[in-house]
């Protein structure tokens, strides 16, 4: 209940989901499109499962996605895992040793990372690039009626620029987070190894010690609905794009700002529901 | 291939608002199976609108539009695009993917509709630049050619799937007055090598006379003159005469 009234009014303040209407004044209406805003989400995502569902297939253009939005995320989630090793690192060090538990820093980074920080930074990393990059996009393919000739040539854009993009960004988030979770396990060693020297080995058999795969398996695949999240709210953003290059940028603009939102809230809902699940 | 029976479009009572707008009031037109319609008339008067009410890119308020003698306004998605790969449209500004090359583009609605082998759509893709004179630029992007290029590998696109009717969108706004005239010829040739049905929005009255068979004058959402070039240059009506008039000089 207060998780939708929170929705509700961030949608609202944001500003984004409105198009032309702004102000506060009228707070009605900004209630009223944001209900229609959640409504129209709805449908869109019908004809996504409607277009999922029915050949043809379009494969080349959904690997050619892949490579898009997995390969060239890399190097930037890596760097973003990397620094999140090398702080999460250099601060738990310090707070550790006070409490006379320094044995355990393998142990809290390499959870801290592979359960919670290394899923979190992946989503909001690609929500930036690759959110922006959708709805930009497919926004700058609607205002100049690309994708209005693609309909008029009998092609279905929710299959060809929807559908793909979707299952792409759902099939590549848990893999960068592997990424991003790898590197920072490793620059968590080397950060530590140069305050006080310890082998690579011992520092990860120390932090994989009680984990266990339902400690890792729930946290990396959580990313698959923060991918469905970024894919179909940047879809939904670029889509609906109206009032040429202005109208791009507030597409742009919006898809990283709900879909950072959206993947936030989803979390709080996802950790919640695997702690349920696997301690029951 | 072209039934006689039935004219290729058949346009009945067609009403469109946006909000307090109206922007067609009913207009009711057809068009013969291989005639060219050209449709004047003044800026924001729904000449667009009407194209893309034809092939459902907007949905009609109310009113009949019978395509191949099929109702394009309740058809199913299949069955709509069944009638959509009858059509080939030509967009104001081309509308040209971006993200393909000048030869990707016109290959992209044969390597979805066609059964033909790769080898087999070159070939025809090649064909197609070379009716519009763009084989020398098909390794080209977009971004690289200019708005008239662009239009002809639009028309070459819209070609691709060899249609039984074509819909033009402004084919020759925004284009130096030789390009314009080229354009006009490319169409007049389209229309004599394939026998197709056009109806063409345009301001360019004087262009539209050498390729149109009728010109239909829309105003205020209403069809305010129908007929042959000549019998509407010499209308008595006020609108009429002003507009050829203008559109003459």
């Amino acid at each position: 209940m207060y998780l939708a009234m929170f929705v509700v009014l961030a949608t609202a303040i944001s500003g984004t989901l409105v198009g032309s209407r702004s102000g506060l004044t009228v707070p009605r209406h900004y209630f009223i499109s944001v209900f229609e805003w959640f409504g129209e989400l709805g449908l869109f995502c019908l004809r996504l499962f409607r277009a999922c569902l029915s050949p043809p297939y379009e494969f080349r253009e959904f690997l050619r996605l892949c490579d898009e939005i997995g390969s060239k995320s890399l190097p930037l989630i890596a760097l973003a895992g990397a620094a999140t090793g090398v702080v999460m690192s250099l601060q738990m060090r310090d707070s550790l040793v006070r409490f006379g538990a320094k044995s355990f820093l393998p142990a809290v980074i390499v959870f801290s990372l592979v359960k919670e920080s290394g899923p979190i930074i992946t989503g909001l990393m690609v929500s930036g690039r690759v959110g922006a990059g959708i709805g930009a996009q497919l926004g700058s393919m609607r205002v100049t009626e690309q994708i209005d000739a693609m309909e008029a040539s009998a092609i279905d854009p929710f299959k060809f620029l929807i559908a793909t993009r979707v299952l792409a960004c759902i099939v590549m988030l848990p893999l960068l987070t592997l990424a991003s979770d790898f590197c920072g396990i490793l620059t968590g060693w080397i950060a530590n190894t140069l305050t006080e020297p310890v082998s690579l080995r011992l520092f990860l058999d120390n932090g994989f010690k009680n984990m266990l795969f339902s400690d890792f398996i729930p946290p990396t695949l959580k990313t698959m609905v923060f991918g469905f999240i970024i894919g179909i709210i940047a879809c939904f953003q670029g889509m609906r794009t109206q009032g040429g290059t202005e109208g791009v940028g507030r597409s742009a603009t919006s898809s990283v700002v709900l879909s950072s939102l959206f993947v936030v809230l989803a979390d709080v809902v996802l950790v919640r529901l695997i702690i349920t699940v696997w301690t029951y | 291939m072209n039934d006689e029976k039935h004219p290729a479009i058949a346009v009945q009572g067609l009403r469109k608002a946006f909000g307090d707008q109206r922007v067609l009031n009913g207009i009711t037109f057809q068009v013969a199976q291989g005639e060219t319609v050209a449709v004047i008339g003044r800026s924001g008067g729904g000449k667009s609108v009407l194209l893309k009410l034809l092939i459902r890119l907007q949905l009609p308020d109310s009113g009949s539009i019978r395509i191949a003698d099929r109702e394009v306004t309740k058809l199913d998605d299949t069955h709509l695009n069944e009638v959509r790969k009858k059509i080939g449209f030509l967009f104001q500004q081309a509308a040209l993917y971006d993200s393909l090359t000048v030869e990707e583009n016109v290959t992209f609605p044969l390597s979805r509709h066609s059964k033909m082998s790769a080898q087999e759509q070159g070939k025809r893709v090649r064909q197609l630049l070379s009716e519009v004179g763009m084989d020398q630029d098909r390794g080209k992007w977009p971004s690289q050619i200019s708005g008239g290029m662009q239009k002809r590998v639009g028309l070459a696109r819209a070609l691709a799937l060899d249609p039984e009717i074509l819909l033009f969108d402004e084919p020759t706004a925004g284009l130096d007055p030789i390009t314009a005239e080229e354009i006009g010829k490319l169409i007049a040739d389209l229309k004599r090598k394939h026998q197709v049905s056009a109806i063409v929005v345009t301001h360019d009255v004087h262009g539209a006379s050498a390729y149109s068979d009728r010109m239909v004058l829309l105003h205020n959402g209403n069809i305010k003159a129908e007929g042959s070039f000549e019998a509407l240059k010499h209308s008595k009506d006020e609108f009429v005469s002003q507009f050829f008039g203008y559109g003459l000089r």
